[in-house]
């Protein structure tokens, strides 16, 4: 496998780490936690920073009640479910997101397959799998979008995508991305906004795939 | 209690008894030192009082739960907990929990490396100076990063400031913490 070389900017870890980023981002930000060590110890060194805020801040005093409630709780509360594991190329919280399962794709044409994730006022996360050598249907969109590879790559004009990599696309920029030749592409892609394609027949289409 | 040359800090020293050997006089000191900074967190964070109560327990159960997640060579205490005080506001505010990394494990019979817990430790120390030297409007934009809610926008304005300093700090520690990570992924 080669190397992670495309990251996450210091702005969306920063708002990932003080828990300011909405729940699209955050599920990519997460997933390239898990896949990127170099940024992964990053947010662990902004958490210093959480904690070392939190050992300055001015206390406020908890009622005694409070703390005989909790001493009470320690062996009757039940234990937290264990949380989502991570499947196959999927790491936790992609598998949380599916809720465990397999994802149900949804064929969309040109062999392109989609499953949405979550779609609402926040955003819309969803994974999109792309046969080898296909191009994605040419877009722009309204705001913020970022792709996680999680198989095989792909690459357009700001480069080449493999595992790990986060593609960060602002609305100016106009990416046609080209499934690489290796295998189908598998990718988690969040926006802030709906995505607009350019050609007709997709935009069409738009109202019912909802991409 | 802060004091510079303490490493590991006592509250880690407390939550580590706490993970090996459920010690409950040691929780208890954990929860005189984390509930009332807590409930400021979540008091700047608009909570009123009785449910900023109720989610410091929260969280303190959790510590209690998950103290076996609790690892000194990436975290100190105060982090560790702030990531789960976090977390649960995440999960209040969205009503749905917020996506974690993958855990990682410490392979099976591994020793703790106590230069790498010291390390980590006067790295924390170094960090708490810097904080020491802002300006309290300084400080009082990072607290509002950290315990409020702000558009990622505003962060990067706050990260413009003398920042610069904390931020060398931080970076200072991160090699260290990949070194680790990638031991943690060995097989």
């Amino acid at each position: 496998m080669t190397a992670i070389t495309h990251h996450i900017s210091d702005d969306l870890l920063d708002a990932f780490v003080t828990g300011n980023l909405s729940h699209p981002f955050a599920v990519v930000v997460a997933a390239h936690l898990s896949l990127c060590d170099t940024c992964r110890a990053r947010a662990e060194a902004a958490e210093m920073l959480g904690g070392a805020l939190l050992d300055r801040i001015a206390p406020t005093s908890v009622s005694a009640g409070a703390r005989d409630r909790l001493l009470d709780a320690l062996d009757r509360a039940p234990l937290p479910r264990p949380p989502i594991q991570r499947s196959g190329i999927f790491p936790a919280p992609v598998m949380q997101a599916l809720g465990g399962q397999p994802p149900k794709w949804r064929m969309l044409g040109g062999g392109i397959r989609q499953q949405i994730l979550s779609a609402d006022a926040e955003g819309s996360l969803r994974l999109l799998y792309i046969p080898p050598g296909r191009a994605v249907p040419e877009h722009s969109h309204g705001g913020l979008e970022l792709t996680l590879v999680l198989q095989g790559s792909f690459s357009d004009s700001e480069g080449r995508f493999g595992r790990g990599d986060v593609e960060t696309a602002h609305d100016e920029i106009d990416h046609q991305p080209i499934a690489g030749s290796e295998a189908p592409c598998i990718c988690l892609a969040a926006t802030d906004a709906p995505l607009r394609f350019r050609a007709a027949i997709p935009r069409l289409l738009q109202p019912l795939f909802r991409i | 209690m802060q004091d510079d040359t303490e490493t590991p800090t006592q509250p880690t020293l407390w939550l580590l008894a706490v993970r090996d050997h459920r010690d409950r006089a040691a929780f208890l000191r954990l929860f005189e030192y984390f509930a009332p900074r807590l409930k400021a967190m979540l008091m700047r964070g608009g909570l009123r009082d009785g449910s900023a109560e109720d989610v410091v327990q929260d969280v303190m159960l959790t510590v209690w739960h998950k103290a076996a997640q609790f690892d000194p060579h990436r975290a100190e205490a105060s982090a560790w907990i702030y990531r789960i005080a976090r977390n649960r506001r995440i999960d209040l505010a969205r009503r749905k929990p917020p996506p974690e990394p993958d855990a990682l494990t410490e392979p099976e019979g591994s020793e703790p490396d106590a230069a790498q817990i010291l390390a980590l430790g006067q790295e924390a120390a170094l960090l708490r100076k810097a904080l020491d030297g802002m300006s309290p409007d300084q400080a009082r934009v990072l607290e509002q990063a950290y315990f409020e809610d702000l558009p990622h926008s505003r962060i990067s304005e706050v990260t413009g400031l003398p920042l610069g300093t904390i931020k060398s700090r931080i970076r200072l520690g991160l090699e260290r913490l990949r070194r680790d990570l990638n031991y943690l992924r060995q097989p």
